[in-house]
């Protein structure tokens, strides 16, 4: 234990610890603005600076150990002038149009120009303008970019995909794509977490909000929502909403409110997924080909493996995500079952993700002979809509999804976290294999239960592997999530270090619930949280297992006849390969 | 009335004379991977702020100048704008009055030639093309990437035996190192910014002389992989590279045509330098590794010799250290003279212990390297009445270390600069008795800055003596590599920067074989790389690596300090004698010089990229 006296208080931490983590323990918020605890350890914006005592030059408090009689000032006349400046200096190089900015209200640098009480700045401003592809799903502004590395960071140490760059030295020091490539010829998955984990507005997702107000404005148009489990966790984090407003049936009210036709759910579709996936692992288990088996519900991986493994494509599965199953079906059956014109109907859908966009752009999802589905918005699109429409979900009503392909079983819901699919999928393949039912619970030991360290990215998810023994049979299952982890792991299947039959993976780090289209806080990762509350809408459902979803039973009986059948194969199943489409 | 006054600098000239010293310093520690077109605008506004004013193509060219350059880095310029530039520098170098004109444009006019693309880049991608990489200074210029401030940070700590450990995850010679290495580490030292760089070479010589390299154990290795490697040269390269694979599980077999190991390190440099029971501490170290060893084993076609096809059948990968021991001719005439011996021959005899007698004899060193200056001084060393230095140019122009220079002349050398050699006279017996030098003056600047020497209208001058030491460079003795199939460039062998022979499946060389004569630590790089590359050309991918946790920074204030330099012993203990002649810091010394690294792998651009590699 180390002995310090932080703006005068006495204090007794663990040797090693940060000033900033010192501080924290007394109720001191030492601000700071590029530090991401285990991904971006910098000190590049020096905003967190401290004084101790007899030292003549600040030390920042995110990087500086705490050390046996250190005394701090955490708001010294110097701090403070040192503090301030610094920020200015950084407003210096950032378009502060708060106003028109998607972060106002939720950036940490408009709140620290705020607390430090800046409201003019000593010096002129010159902002940097590089050129951007605004159709891409993933927009950058360079132009609110503060330089303080986190894009870059996380893309590297938690996605091993290293598209973001230092461009340029001194002053001319920007970020940029890696050889300065237009972003669509990078290996960007679209994963999203550079823009979860940006301070500013300076990345974000295309907005597709225009769009849906046209839509909504057409009378000829039928609009179909389909609304993706991780939605239903994190639409409503808002610090002035009490608890348990959130609610999937205010959400379907709200929705509904802003004129939308038909709000269904993918839950329906990930029950379908199941139908198809898990035949599809139990046929390639038969004659033991193209093993392991890969989930191909997350986009981000899918794009991952195309881009960089594209000899292992054939290893995942052909089943399409929930997102293009339900798409699909929208303007087939959905349209048979309802009389509308699958001309008239346009399908959008409500995703976590940013690389859902991409997705439903793809030339190859067009099953239905339209395309599948028209228009993806992430939640923070959502939000957004919400917002303008100033709906409150308190005098809501609570609503039930439509019919006839809403309702989803606890297991559908559990896509939308680390290992759910996985979960979801054995339920049901245990029932296939030996005819009987497991219970519900007896796949647990997929879940990410750690507690520990889940404060920070680059921790989430990991690579957890389980083996579950099925009619005699040891099903060796491994679940990743985090786009690193996922190359870890192929690298070890290609090495031929380890062996399994069906590896779900999902690119953003504790599953959809942390996803990339998510809402953003500062600082803390949400995504375990989010995956609870799944957990326990799940634990809720009278039907926790797909196969037991009479929608789908239906489905299968009016319409697909069964899993894997010509017209299952034709709508639901695609030969993944690299595309370039996004809009 | 008072006519005239003695001018004395004010405050204001006074306190801009200590900036350019500062910025000197600050130009010294400059780190790679800077734009180059930012810094020609940098140096132009320097120029610029030197105008006086009066004549046009200064006054208002210099500033349009930077205009345009700034332009370009903002991605305002067009192929035109370069075009413009490039002219209106040509203008400016044609018709400026004085040197801070013409000078100041001739500098872009040298840039546009020296990094055209990089303009080009600028205009055309709209950013630079060089590639941010302000990694760690001393270890990007250290060729092995030792982790200098690792180590420097564990001798502050007197944590010696850590320190040694750490040093050999990328360089098995520490005790060589901290003796001979020419501490390239240290020319772009960001403490110069401050002061003076850090004495990296004095702080691992403390490490090795308070925790002797035979002293501290080796990794643990990996398991055998039953892979056998030949390495044809028991010198730091061939050795670095068997240490190496030897660690990673690979059986390593060496080769050495001489009667022990170290090469250059025994058959180069001298005792007094490098004391023999010092390097077989690092040779202990190495051998402990289980590396096998052949001494008195030629490669080649002659009887009694191991042929290079027969070492590729018997062994997985072959990796050929010769390094460059062949003396290089003069070509003057009566060089065949008794009398006339080569450095390569008089080191390698002190090598073998077999001291040729100098006593009362004088000597005459021709050449102006480091070679030179050991043979002048073992010279010195063998009893010699008197020792010269003929060289062609001046003291300053010579590749010699200044201290090595230095220290032969305390030692009593004479230094005959400027004189060429011209031919050598012998007696009736044949024996030497003078070398006659042709004089010169020095003249123009060539195009790398050095001034060339000219011939000087005097007659030429005798140097009587008995001996001629010819220390003009090595030569590689490559022929039988070359009648085996192996490509050769220069004499040198083709081998490529990851160490693979062209054309030659499993055979990699390097060191001064394939380089021409360089430093000990670009030879253990050599080696280094050829490991890694050997281990992946065998299919795996051992990792090297070293679990010693470093010592974060201390939060004291870097204010200014002179450096620590290694003292040596006073001239008459040493020049008699071939005992190690350097006197290693103190404890107090070491924490200082120590304590004034500014640890660059934690703070600046490493702190992001290029920082700390913890395996290879």
């Amino acid at each position: 234990m180390v002995n310090v006296k932080i703006d005068n208080i006495d204090l007794s931490v663990e040797e090693g610890t940060t000033i900033l983590e010192a501080a924290k323990k007394l109720g001191i918020y030492i601000p700071h603005l590029c530090y991401l605890k285990g991904i971006n350890e910098i000190s590049a914006c020096k905003v967190c600076v401290v004084e101790i005592q007899g030292k003549n030059k600040l030390v920042t408090a995110c990087s500086t150990a705490v050390s046996e009689g250190m005394v701090i000032f955490t708001n010294s006349a110097k701090v403070r002038s040192v503090r301030k400046s610094n920020v200015e200096l950084i407003l210096s190089q950032h378009d502060c149009l708060c106003a028109t900015c998607v972060r106002s209200g939720n950036c940490p640098l408009q709140t620290l120009a705020g607390h430090l009480g800046i409201y003019d700045l000593p010096f002129e401003r010159h902002v940097t303008e590089q050129a951007w592809d605004n159709n891409f799903p993933l927009i950058r502004d360079s132009k609110k970019c503060i330089k303080c590395m986190r894009c870059l960071q996380i893309c590297s140490k938690v996605q091993g995909c290293d598209i973001w760059d230092v461009q340029n030295t001194g002053a001319y020091t920007n970020i940029s794509t890696v050889d300065n490539m237009p972003i669509s010829n990078t290996k960007c998955t679209l994963c999203g977490q550079c823009i979860t984990h940006c301070p500013t507005g300076a990345l974000k997702e295309r907005n597709d909000l225009p769009e849906i107000y046209d839509i909504l404005a057409d009378p000829n148009k039928v609009t179909v929502v389909q609304i993706a489990p991780a939605v239903r966790t994190a639409w409503l984090e808002r610090k002035d909403m009490e608890p348990g407003i959130d609610t999937e049936g205010r959400l379907v009210a709200a929705l509904k409110r802003m004129g939308f036709d038909y709000v269904l759910d993918t839950v329906f579709a990930a029950d379908v997924t199941i139908m198809e996936e898990g035949t599809e692992l139990l046929e390639r288990l038969s004659d033991n080909k193209k093993m392991p088996m890969f989930t191909s519900c997350c986009p981000g991986w899918v794009s991952y493996l195309t881009m960089n493994h594209p000899e292992m494509l054939l290893n995942l599965s052909t089943t399409k995500s929930p997102q293009q199953i339900f798409g699909a079906l929208v303007k087939t059956y959905f349209a048979k079952k309802t009389g509308v014109a699958p001309e008239n109907i346009c399908s959008i859908s409500i995703m976590p993700c940013v690389s859902k966009k991409r997705e439903a752009a793809l030339a190859s999802m067009k099953a239905s002979g339209y395309q599948d589905v028209d228009y993806v918005l992430t939640t923070r699109e959502m939000v957004r809509l919400l917002r303008a429409e100033h709906i409150d979900p308190r005098g809501l009503q609570e609503m039930p999804f439509d019919s006839p392909i809403g309702d989803g079983t606890g297991a559908g819901v559990l896509f939308g976290v680390t290992g759910g699919v996985m979960e979801a999928a054995l339920r049901t393949a245990y029932k296939v294999v030996t005819g009987e039912e497991a219970p519900e619970d007896a796949f647990q030991k997929v879940r990410d239960t750690r507690s520990e360290g889940r404060d920070n990215a680059i921790n989430l998810g990991g690579i957890r592997t389980a083996d579950f023994d099925i009619a005699g049979r040891t099903l060796k299952t491994c679940v990743v999530s985090g786009l690193k982890n996922a190359e870890r792991l192929i690298k070890q299947i290609k090495r031929g270090e380890a062996h399994y039959d069906f590896v779900e993976v999902m690119a953003c780090p504790g599953g959809c619930v942390g996803g990339g289209g998510q809402p953003i806080h500062e600082g803390c990762e949400w995504a375990p949280q989010r995956g609870q509350r799944l957990y326990n809408l799940d634990k809720k459902r009278k039907l926790r297992r797909s196969h037991e979803n009479p929608q789908v039973q239906k489905l299968y009986k009016d319409f697909l006849e069964k899993p894997l059948s010509e017209k299952a194969e034709k709508l639901l199943h695609t030969q993944h390969v690299w595309e370039k489409n996004y809009r | 009335m008072s006519r005239l006054k003695v001018e004395t600098p004010d405050r204001v000239q006074l306190t801009v004379e200590k900036l350019y010293k500062d910025l000197e310093r600050h130009i010294i520690a400059s780190p790679p991977g800077l734009c180059p077109v930012d810094l020609q605008l940098s140096f132009l506004k320097v120029c610029q702020a030197q105008t006086c004013g009066k004549c046009v193509p200064c006054r208002v060219g210099l500033l349009q100048l930077q205009h345009l350059l700034e332009d370009v880095l903002n991605g305002k310029a067009t192929m035109k704008t370069l075009d413009l530039i490039e002219q209106t520098a040509k203008n400016i170098e044609a018709s400026a009055d004085c040197a801070i004109g013409y000078e100041a444009a001739h500098m872009l006019v040298a840039g546009f030639d020296g990094f055209r693309e990089d303009y080009e880049h600028h205009v055309k991608e709209g950013c630079c093309s060089v590639h941010a990489q302000h990694a760690i200074p001393c270890v990007a210029l250290c060729p092995a990437q030792v982790d200098i401030p690792g180590y420097v940070a564990l001798v502050g700590e007197k944590r010696y035996a850590d320190a040694v450990r750490l040093i050999r995850k990328d360089n098995p010679f520490p005790t060589a190192c901290a003796m001979i290495c020419e501490h390239p580490c240290e020319a772009r030292c960001r403490r110069s910014m401050v002061d003076v760089s850090i004495n990296i070479r004095g702080l691992k010589l403390m490490a090795v002389e308070h925790a002797h390299a035979n002293t501290v154990p080796i990794p643990e290795k990996c398991a055998s992989t039953g892979k056998k490697v030949a390495i044809i040269g028991g010198g730091p390269s061939g050795l670095s590279a068997a240490y190496y694979l030897e660690l990673m599980g690979h059986h390593a077999v060496v080769f050495e045509e001489k009667k022990k190991l170290g090469g250059m390190l025994r058959y180069g440099i001298p005792n007094y330098r490098f004391p023999r029971e010092r390097l077989d501490e690092d040779l202990e170290v190495i051998l402990s590794t289980g590396v096998e060893v052949h001494l008195n084993t030629r490669i080649g076609e002659e009887e009694g010799e191991i042929t290079l096809e027969s070492l590729n059948k018997e062994y997985d990968a072959v990796y050929i250290a010769i390094g460059a021991h062949n003396d290089k001719k003069i070509g003057i005439e009566g060089e065949n003279a008794q009398g006339v011996i080569s450095a390569v021959e008089l080191l390698k005899r002190i090598g073998d212990d077999d001291m040729p007698d100098f006593k009362g004899k004088d000597v005459v060193v021709i050449g102006g390297g480091n070679v030179a200056m050991d043979c002048t001084r073992s010279a010195i060393r063998l009893g010699a009445r008197k020792v010269g230095i003929a060289y062609r140019r001046r003291q300053e122009d010579m590749t010699a270390l200044p201290e090595e220079i230095e220290g032969a002349i305390a030692e009593g050398a004479e230094l005959y600069g400027l004189k060429s050699p011209h031919h050598i006279e012998a007696d009736e017996n044949g024996k030497v008795v003078a070398l006659w030098v042709e004089p010169q003056i020095i003249g123009p600047i060539d195009a790398w800055g050095r001034a060339r020497p000219i011939h000087a209208e005097v007659p030429l001058m005798r140097i009587p003596c008995d001996v001629i030491v010819v220390a003009i460079g090595q030569g590689i003795d490559s022929k039988a590599f070359e009648d085996a199939g192996i490509s050769l460039k220069r004499g040198a062998i083709a081998a490529a920067m990851t160490g693979e022979v062209e054309n030659a499946d499993g055979i990699f060389a390097g060191g001064d074989c394939a380089t021409g004569p360089a430093t000990v630590i670009k030879a253990i790089a050599a080696g280094k790389v050829a490991a890694a590359n050997i281990d992946e050309y065998l299919g795996y991918k051992h990792i090297i690596s070293c679990d010693v946790q470093i010592p974060e920074p201390d939060l004291a204030e870097k204010l200014p300090c002179g450096k620590v330099q290694l003292a040596e012993k006073e001239v008459g203990a040493r020049k008699n004698n071939f005992q190690p002649m350097e006197i290693c810091m103190s404890e107090q010394e070491a924490c200082q010089e120590a304590g004034r690294c500014l640890r660059c792998d934690k703070f600046g651009f490493s702190a992001l990229k290029g920082g700390r590699r913890l395996r290879w």
